[in-house]
């Protein structure tokens, strides 16, 4: 990057005992073709730094994991990347996140416009109280957009989410009829009725069962063809089916301030990370020693 | 040793069948209940006599002319027409003032304002502390602000709804954050991380869902000005009126006060027509309860 980025040096300048090991796999030359970008992210809730200058990038079509223990900050990485951090109070980024070479957080960009670009499906299935088709043409009727024909759109996503032969016939009733993985499967239809270019997905699978995770799963690499994804998730083996790149986050512990902060350890692909993992504390964690 | 229980592990000695000590069927749990009961009982009986002897004694004019005549001096011909309407006018008018406001005051607090701010905390405490201010305080400050601006007849429908609005403002505007604050954070969310903007979220997603805890607070509000006499006493509304109120300048009376009136003649009969229009009151109550849970009921969300 050849703007100059405030951050640097500030680890030193505070007397931060953290240590940062470099990731060996970080926008390492295999990621041709990037579509986001960290550089030196922080991320701040008040003054906890709930992250510590993460840089990596993320491949267009490409399933990105996070993984790591419980505070390791991922999540909290995963909602700086559309912004949905603004909505907590206190919290703050530095550094650097660009979507196409353009800084999200710059002045003149519209966190909106950024949401509607990078979309989010999170922990909890959390469908509107409202039909099945007003669910997925929410999104489609606030932003905006004129679709030729909005019966069209709704088939569509739901079609890409996989769910349009189990909700065919009861498109006009209440969402929460549908069991825990078709709601998380119809949030995933929701979110790629707007047309993102990106998927954030925050441990999508936790509260569902295997049967459910598993379709969750062969989604994500159907989708991916067409989409960016980034997914948070504790469960490695999930990972490790469906990502094509791994990072593993740790939490470490500050020095003078005692308090814990999310760095990245490793990034790299998921055959690398699960395999022969550069970092100690990698291979500790993937292979259940710790976290 | 049973076969079951694994080598080391601890099995407990004796039978889980029988009483567990401090259970519920223990005497004390069956005293507390007793007293439970009983605390029930006394206030279902104090209500219950209530009403039963209020009906007894007002059945014999809780008849057609209690409600389309007006009030006179002879009581066989009086009726409570003026206050009827009045009533409805005032509380009208007062639903008029505070709804707005006050849903808009609660969505800002709750939806918009920095919460850690201390002016915004001032500001909160102060809601809970006004809901709880007697009413007849409204009623002062309306009279003084009146006067201050140099109203000279005080007992009109605009002055009676401002004082009652401002009595119900605080309620209403509590029932607004508690409703906003039922629906789940992940609607706002799954909203917001759709493209939407926080007024479309609003609009579309957080008031819809808390229009039925809204309403039914705000339902009950009302039905709390309905019964309220002291600030419109205060006022200046005890008057005989013979006329019915026409707009918002208009001179009024309502039920609470037309009961007051006639229950401080000295004739019996008058006691009578107190007592008939005091059960009209009630069963308007009654009736705005019953929306109330009818509301509620019917459109209450599951989350």
């Amino acid at each position: 990057m050849s703007n100059t980025n405030p951050t640097e040096h500030r680890l030193s300048d505070e007397g931060s005992a953290v240590k940062i090991t470099p990731a060996a796999g970080a926008a390492s030359s295999s990621i041709v073709d990037p579509v986001l970008e960290c550089d030196n992210v922080d991320v701040f809730y008040g003054n906890f730094r709930a992250v510590t200058d993460v840089s990596m990038d993320f491949g267009i079509n490409e399933i990105t994991a996070l993984i790591g223990p419980s505070g390791c900050g991922k999540s909290t990485l995963l909602r700086s990347l559309n912004r949905m951090n603004d909505l907590v109070d206190g919290a703050r980024v530095t550094g650097r996140i660009s979507f196409q070479g353009e800084d999200i957080y710059g002045p003149d960009v519209d966190a909106i416009e950024v949401r509607r670009r990078i979309g989010m499906v999170f922990q909890k299935p959390n469908p509107f109280p409202k039909s099945i088709y007003d669910n997925i043409a929410y999104g489609p009727r606030v932003i905006g957009m004129k679709p030729s024909n909005l019966d069209d759109l709704v088939e569509e996503a739901l079609t890409k989410a996989a769910l349009w032969d189990e909700v065919k016939d009861k498109l006009k009733q209440s969402a929460f009829g549908l069991s825990g993985g078709q709601q998380q499967r119809l949030c995933i239809a929701r979110t790629i009725a707007v047309k993102p270019d990106i998927i954030l997905m925050d441990e999508p699978c936790s509260a569902l069962d295997p049967i459910a995770t598993m379709r969750i799963e062969d989604l994500m690499v159907e989708l991916k063809k067409d989409y960016t994804i980034v997914i948070v998730t504790h469960n490695m083996q999930q990972a490790a089916r469906v990502a094509d790149r791994t990072a593993f986050f740790t939490a470490l512990a500050d020095d003078t301030t005692g308090n814990r902060t999310g760095v990245l350890v490793e990034y790299d692909t998921t055959t690398k990370i699960f395999e022969d993992p550069s970092d100690q504390r990698t291979e500790d964690y993937i292979s259940g020693r710790f976290g | 040793m049973s076969v079951f229980a694994p080598i080391g592990r601890h099995v407990g000695e004796g039978t889980i069948r029988g009483r567990a000590r401090g259970g519920d069927s223990s005497a004390s749990s069956i005293l507390f209940l007793g007293v439970l009961w009983l605390s029930l009982f006394l206030a279902f009986a104090f209500l219950v006599t209530l009403i039963v002897t209020t009906v007894i004694e007002g059945s014999p004019r809780l008849n057609a002319l209690l409600l389309t005549e007006f009030p006179a001096s002879r009581p066989e011909e009086a009726g409570a027409r003026p206050a009827i309407l009045g009533s409805m006018m005032v509380i009208g008018f007062t639903a008029l003032l505070t709804l707005p406001l006050g849903i808009a005051a609660g969505v800002h607090l709750e939806e918009f304002s920095d919460r850690n701010h201390w002016w915004n905390r001032i500001v909160e405490l102060n809601v809970q502390n006004l809901a709880a201010v007697p009413s007849i305080v409204y009623g002062l400050l309306t009279l003084g602000a009146l006067s201050a601006i140099g109203v000279k007849d005080k007992n009109i429908v605009i002055a009676g709804a401002t004082a009652l609005s401002l009595l119900i403002l605080p309620v209403i505007i509590i029932v607004t954050r508690e409703a906003l604050r039922g629906v789940p954070i992940e609607i706002r969310q799954g909203s917001l991380a759709l493209g939407a903007t926080s007024l479309q979220t609003l609009f579309r997603q957080t008031l819809p869902s808390a229009v039925p805890g809204i309403a039914t607070g705000s339902i009950l509000a009302l039905s709390r000005a309905l019964g309220e006499a002291a600030p419109l006493l205060i006022l200046g509304a005890l008057v005989f009126v013979s006329f019915d109120p026409n707009g918002l300048l208009s001179g009024y009376t309502t039920l609470p006060i037309q009961i007051f009136n006639w229950t401080g003649r000295p004739q019996e009969e008058f006691h009578v027509l107190a007592a008939a229009a005091s059960i009209l009151l009630l069963i308007l109550l009654l009736a705005m309860n019953a929306i109330a849970i009818v509301i509620r009921n019917r459109y209450q969300k599951r989350w």
